[in-house]
């Protein structure tokens, strides 16, 4: 019978090969200078200040250029920017713009162009808002030089010109910056490294970047966002493969060059190929998240959610997220990324000491809990989410809640977390998350941690204390002044429990042994990677 | 003829309208909201209300509908509510793929399963009889995305003949288009051709059992000419009916393969579009969908006036 089969597979091979038909046809199409790569998402959204989406942030990096970028040691560089004063009062920042600068359509890059693309991300993003009541106003001087004039001190402007993650205050042409902050742009020219090829696009299957032939790099090794953002191949190809067994055979087959997000129960699969290179290149990784909604019953009780600091076990989650490699995970009992200057265990004492149930069903005594339902949502299609959930219903049960947990998928429960309801009448109690690490490194990005009240974000928590102590810690004058803060901060915050921060964990990139230079950073780069 | 192919044509008309209308509702009052999947997950509530009326979301029922079915009747289906791409731009994207996999398993199955409910039929009770039924049984039992995992281990991991994924335009070649079907085809078409063989073997046995099928072969009409041209033209009638359903099985199959062989194809943008909540793509795909069935079913009911003369319209 092995005979047989033998002969029938030659026989077979033999007849397909000659009508042209196997893999080395199929494989042809990967050309020496295409990087063939599986982003994390699908690219649906072309407009990175329209939609706080990574992959369309990531998308960003590839088609725009920031006048700041953030480096390795957390400093903004100049990137688009020569060389930049600031008066001897602190109001008024003047910059000018690199030289040669082009946008891919042939148009150099202008002051206009920088006023009114920063103009537009102010409107939308959470840091930039908090920009825009600083500034006085915007003025070109002349097309390469342009001022910010401030109504006070802002020690982080440059922080927030070199903002890491979503949104980033990219630089687009004033004909398309002008547009309304909450219409969506089409028009995908910018003037950074790669141009995105849009008659190739096919949303929910490819996206097509080319190299940009006119971009002047600089000279600065690369470093996260800054530096040189030299492009060493002629095309990267994103190709959007949501299965993750299909995407694990595309990679062992060569046929697609780079995974983005490699889930760590397929990491053992793909140790054992010897094409290719499993790593870890995000330094800051995730953190996951668990959110109350404070505007109803029961987690509007304060004593209730520090109940729970006793109960969640960051070790429990960690491992039924990210699997039992623990250079897969960490805990992190801080409401700062661990590992950026912000971080400590200022006031994490009931998250990070031993688990203490007694102590929390003491506590949840104290609160006069009366068996309200605790409606925690769950999103089956996202597994970060639903892991979390899962492990923590269970505990939750333990000490006596009362807990409903309703299963959905992803769509709708970030439709369902908008609601300020009581969870008769369709509301929440606790939703899961995880956001990027960039985004969470110190108070003024962590939007979790605002506590606004109906201005935050979903779950809507109140602490005056937690945003007086924000406000000072933006204006602090070095990093000591800013580490004090954050650190008094955050013991605010473990008394008051915005959010319980549920570990940081890092997804696994993985990529043939013939691509070279991958950058470590936590965004994902595509330049100064060489295929061999 | 022509006068009931028209009747037909004009009859799909309010066919559609009720599907369209339908699909709207349904969508109307299912949870999720497109506004809060665009604006991301560190939206506040602001942003994703101040999206929403953007896109009109917030506007009546029957206001939404209006304005649909208005863009419709003009050959507009209207913008892709995420992408900001016409939704006939994104079909028109995907079409060809759904179609050339569709087309490559229909021929296939028909052109496998016909000929082997054929044999079963003439040597029933044999081992060739079981043996195509036992094939038929495991086509019903082994679901698409299985088999397509074991496909694939075996044709593109471990004996790497041919590709993982994806999709190639014939455009580009017709050797790299063949060579990214064989296997969605086969894995699609296994179920599609174990219904067709069954039904050809129970319809070739009602058959084989009338009295002109005897008469033919005592009057020494050779095996095959007996069973193609007496037996088979007079069983052609349920095959072609079954092979009509088996499209739609086809086109909801698809939305699996297609996932598996990430292929850009119609099943892809309609999951893709679901779980986002594109309401725009959801209502163009589902018309596509209805006005596909309803044309299949008319094709299959003009067959039968060439397979059967006896059928008049």
């Amino acid at each position: 019978m092995g005979r047989i089969s033998a002969g029938c597979w030659r026989w077979a091979a033999a007849a397909m090969l000659a009508a042209g038909l196997l893999a080395p046809a199929a494989h042809a199409q990967t050309s020496g200078k295409t990087i063939r790569f599986i982003p994390e998402a699908d690219l649906r959204s072309l407009d990175p200040i329209w939609t706080t989406a990574y992959i369309t942030r990531n998308h960003g990096y590839m088609v725009y250029d920031t006048l700041f970028a953030l480096d390795e040691h957390f400093k903004p560089q100049p990137q688009m920017v020569d060389t930049w004063t600031v008066s001897d009062d602190k109001l008024i920042y003047s910059f000018t713009l690199r030289d040669k600068l082009k946008f891919h359509d042939g148009m150099p890059v202008r002051s206009a162009d920088c006023i009114a693309s920063l103009a537009r991300w102010m409107k939308r993003d959470g840091f930039g808002q908090v920009v825009a009541e600083a500034v006085a106003e915007m003025k070109a001087v002349d097309d390469r030089r342009f001022s910010i004039i401030l109504k006070k001190p802002f020690p982080l402007l440059l922080e927030a010109l070199g903002k890491l993650s979503s949104n980033v205050p990219f630089i687009m042409p004033e004909r398309i910056a002008g547009t309304d902050a909450n219409t969506q742009i089409t028009d995908p020219t910018g003037s950074g490294p790669f141009k995105f090829v849009k008659e190739e696009w096919v949303p929910g299957n490819k996206a097509v970047y080319v190299r940009n032939p006119d971009y002047v790099p600089r000279d600065e090794a690369p470093s996260w966002a800054a530096g040189a953002k030299i492009v060493k191949v002629d095309r990267v190809e994103w190709l959007y493969i949501p299965d993750p067994g299909t995407a694990v055979n595309a990679l062992a087959a060569g046929e697609v060059d780079w995974w983005q997000q490699l889930p760590a129960d397929l990491v053992p699969e793909l140790q054992k190929n010897p094409d290719v290179t499993i790593a870890k290149v995000d330094p800051l990784g995730s953190i996951a998240v668990m959110r109350f909604n404070q505007l109803q019953p029961p987690f509007n009780n304060r004593k209730l959610r520090q109940a729970l600091l006793y109960v969640i076990d960051q070790k429990e989650i960690m491992t039924t997220l990210a699997g039992d490699d623990q250079s897969n995970w960490r805990t992190c009992y801080s409401y700062y990324t661990c590992g950026t200057p912000m971080a400590s265990e200022a006031g994490a004492g009931a998250l990070s000491g031993p688990r203490d149930l007694a102590k929390a069903k003491a506590l949840i005594k104290d609160s006069g809990y009366n068996g309200d339902r605790v409606v925690i949502l769950t999103a089956t299609d996202q597994p970060i989410v639903d892991r979390q959930a899962q492990v923590a219903a269970e505990r939750l049960r333990e000490v006596g809640l009362n807990v409903d947990l309703q299963a959905m998928d992803w769509g709708t429960l970030i439709t369902r977390r908008t609601s300020k309801e009581p969870v008769d009448k369709n509301g929440w109690s606790i939703f899961f998350t995880w956001l990027v690490g960039p985004d969470m490194i110190n108070p003024a990005l962590n939007f979790p941690l605002r506590a606004a009240g109906e201005k935050s974000w979903f779950g809507w928590p109140t602490d005056d204390k937690i945003e007086a102590l924000r406000t000072q810690w933006v204006e602090a004058p070095d990093l000591a002044a800013q580490q004090k803060i954050a650190a008094e901060l955050q013991e605010e915050a473990f008394a008051s429990v915005p959010y319980i921060p549920t570990g940081q964990f890092v997804i696994p990139t993985a990529f043939r042994k013939n691509l070279k230079g991958v950058i470590v950073a936590p965004v994902v780069f595509l330049w100064n990677v060489e295929k061999m | 003829m022509f006068a009931y192919i028209i009747r037909r044509l004009i009859a799909t008309v309010p066919v559609m309208g009720v599907v369209a209308l339908f699909v709207f509702s349904l969508l109307y009052i299912a949870p999720g909201d497109p506004a809060a999947v665009i604006a991301g997950d560190l939206a506040t509530a602001e942003d994703i209300a101040r999206i929403h009326a953007k896109l009109g979301l917030d506007e009546s029922f029957l206001l939404r509908f209006g304005h649909w079915l208005w863009g419709v009747l003009h050959g507009d289906l209207g913008v892709s509510i995420f992408t900001n791409l016409p939704v006939a731009q994104l079909i028109g994207q995907r079409l060809e793929p759904t179609v050339a996999l569709t087309l490559t398993t229909l021929a296939v199955t028909v052109a496998f399963a016909v000929p082997l409910g054929v044999i079963a039929a003439w040597k029933a009770g044999s081992w060739i009889d079981r043996l195509v039924m036992l094939v038929a049984v495991l086509g019903f039992s082994l679901p698409s995305f299985v088999l397509a995992y074991l496909l694939v281990l075996g044709f593109s991991v471990e004996l790497p003949l041919l590709p993982v994924q994806g999709y190639v335009s014939i455009r580009e070649g017709f050797a790299p288009f063949i060579a990214h079907l064989i296997l969605p085809s086969i894995a699609l078409g296994l179920i599609y051709g174990a219904l067709i063989a069954r039904i050809t073997r129970a319809s070739m046995l009602e058959v084989l059992s009338q009295d002109y099928i005897r008469t033919a072969e005592a009057k020494g009409l050779a095996q095959g000419e007996v069973l193609i041209r007496h037996a088979l033209k007079n069983a052609a009638v349920p095959i072609a009916t079954v092979i009509g359903i088996g499209v739609a099985l086809l086109i909801s199959g698809v939305i699996v393969t297609e996932t598996v062989f990430a292929i850009p194809g119609i099943g892809r943008l309609t999951v893709d579009a679901i779980l986002r909540r594109d309401y725009p793509i959801i209502q163009g795909v589902i018309l596509l969908f209805s006005a596909a069935y309803v044309l299949v079913n008319l094709a299959v009911d003009i067959s039968y006036t060439l397979l059967d003369p006896r059928v008049r319209y």
